[in-house]
């Protein structure tokens, strides 16, 4: 008998190595958002037609600025060199794809809802599902003729659309008299379905296809299931499944627009334990939230810019020597007891991390923090968000004698960014940043990135409180401190 | 300080601004009677 006790596991050290977005321009299907739902039902033919007339093209939203951002081939300072509004000054030779991911337009979309639809509750016609064949859509389609769409309408299925206003297809109820299996419903999921697998297929085409994916981990904001268990949720095994990736698990992380970072803490912490060897976290786009500020847009003369879904997928490995290590000693979620007001959030989230690990808050290079775009959200009255966030994050360190106050605005230019992310919640929540990120800390100079989203759980009215979460991403000290060799 | 006895209150608080329950302490403070308290997210 021995009293020697095994030595303990070496703790593995989890990184961040890529992240794609996958962003569906759909402006045919605007009506179909929450906002733009109601106050068209509310406001008739004159709103709708004033709605219609300001759709974007495809070309529009490929060369759009902040899309640019997305897409990795514009970086976010850059677009303090851009006049606002943004979308007066479109990107000349811009592309659909780039490092962060691709932009695919409506024929695609279509051709992944088709491919997405497993419970064969999508109707097309006969014309527009010819048409879609030439975009990888599946041989058998279920059609529908214009005159039995609008029955089926009448008696509850939702209508599809192409821009700016043509009825292609439809979704139908799959129960008479389940809320929960609504079509709108099943359209919302399965559009988060679509964006969040396409993102993922991205993801996979473009890094390491041939190490399979242990698991996958959702953060959307859908809910799915039926009435007996609303919001039961695993999307993320249907985008798995959509995705053509055979190897995974998969279960959901939800905490509204915080829910990404409370996913990427949970697959750090699987790598770490050496649970699992490639973690995915996974998010479908909000098709809820496609036009939310139209009336702002309409009234700023603007078009409407919230006409994108967009889903996500990040990449989560054991230290590979080159990618951002994810500090898990350096991360914060916000607690029961925490206070809710703004400085009690930045304190939680940002400052007290940083001061565990012995950190100042102008270590950080980049704070990743709620980054709308702010050509969406000023037109309908909500401000900066990006920059009310680093007015806080500067104000705290000015508090703590780091700064000056007089050196708050400096502060903010050298470690906050423009706000450039569709308003999709999870997506603009920090995570909108990471391609910039992982790019940055590898070919490029920086050296830390904190990212800090927040989640409006008072929004569920189970509770009045706010919900929280931050990650710390560091250069990985395998790699010299600027960027590769040559 | 503003007085707000005798005055019926709203207090709509944002996510990235003032909680409603900030803004309902507040006015409870004052003398206001606070009627209604929400906070919304407007992104």
């Amino acid at each position: 008998m021995t009293t020697e006790r095994a030595a303990p596991p070496p703790i593995i050290r989890p990184a961040v190595r890529a992240a794609r977005f996958a962003i569906a321009h759909v402006p045919g299907l605007i009506p179909a958002g929450s906002k733009p739902r109601r106050e068209l039902a509310a406001r008739g033919a004159a709103e709708r037609a004033a709605l219609l007339a300001r759709l974007r093209s495809f070309e529009d939203a490929v060369r759009y600025p902040p899309h640019q951002v997305m897409l990795g081939t514009l970086t976010p300072e850059a677009l303090r060199g851009i006049p606002r509004p943004w979308h007066d000054r479109p990107v000349d030779g811009a592309r659909p794809e780039g490092p962060g991911g691709r932009i695919v337009d409506e024929m695609d979309f279509y051709a992944w809802l088709a491919r997405a639809d497993t419970a064969s509750l999508i109707y097309l016609t006969p014309e527009f599902a010819r048409t879609l064949q030439a975009f990888g859509a599946p041989e058998r389609i279920q059609t529908m003729t214009a005159p039995d769409l609008a029955r089926a309408v009448e008696r509850g299925a939702d209508p599809l659309r192409r821009a700016p206003d043509e009825t292609i297809g439809a979704v139908v109820p799959a129960h008479e008299q389940d809320e929960s299996l609504a079509a709108p419903v099943l359209l919302e999921n399965l559009a988060a379905k679509v964006t969040g697998g396409l993102a993922l297929r991205t993801l996979l085409e473009a890094v390491d296809s041939d190490t399979p994916v242990d698991y996958l981990i959702g953060c959307g904001e859908e809910a799915v299931g039926d009435r007996y268990q609303r919001g039961g949720g695993n999307l993320a095994k249907a985008m798995g499944e959509v995705a053509g990736v055979r190897t995974a698990g998969a279960s959901d992380v939800k905490s509204f627009c915080a829910g990404p970072l409370h996913a990427l803490l949970v697959a750090g912490a699987l790598i770490a334990a050496g649970v699992y060897r490639r973690v995915v976290v996974v998010a479908g786009g909000s098709l809820a939230k496609l036009g939310m500020k139209y009336r702002g847009h309409l009234s700023a003369g603007y078009p409407v810019l919230e006409d994108v879904i967009v889903g996500a997928a990040i990449d989560v490995v054991p230290d590979d020597g080159r990618s951002p290590i994810l500090r898990l000693d350096a991360a914060a979620v916000h607690r029961v007891g925490d206070g809710a007001a703004p400085h009690q959030m930045a304190q939680v989230l940002s400052v007290a991390p940083l001061r565990a690990a012995g950190l100042r808050l102008s270590d950080v290079d980049r704070y990743a923090v709620e980054l709308h775009n702010p050509d969406i959200t000023e037109p309908a009255g909500s401000g900066d968000v990006p920059y009310r966030n680093y007015q806080m994050i500067a104000a705290l360190a000015a508090q703590a004698g780091e700064i000056e106050g007089s050196a708050m605005d400096r502060f903010i230019e050298a470690h906050g960014m423009p706000g450039f992310s569709p308003t999709q919640g999870h997506i603009a929540s920090a995570v909108a940043y990471l391609p910039h990120a992982i790019a940055g800390l590898t070919d490029g100079r920086l050296r830390r990135v904190q990212l800090v989203a927040k989640g409006s759980l008072f929004l569920g009215r189970m509770t009045n409180m706010a919900d929280g979460a931050s990650l710390l991403l560091e250069r990985n000290e395998a790699l010299p401190a600027e960027g590769r060799p040559a | 300080m503003i007085d707000l006895h005798d005055k019926l209150v709203l207090a709509l608080g944002e996510r990235d601004g003032i909680p409603a329950q900030a803004l309902a302490a507040c006015a409870e403070s004052a003398g206001g009677r606070v009627v209604y308290a929400a906070t919304q997210c407007f992104v």
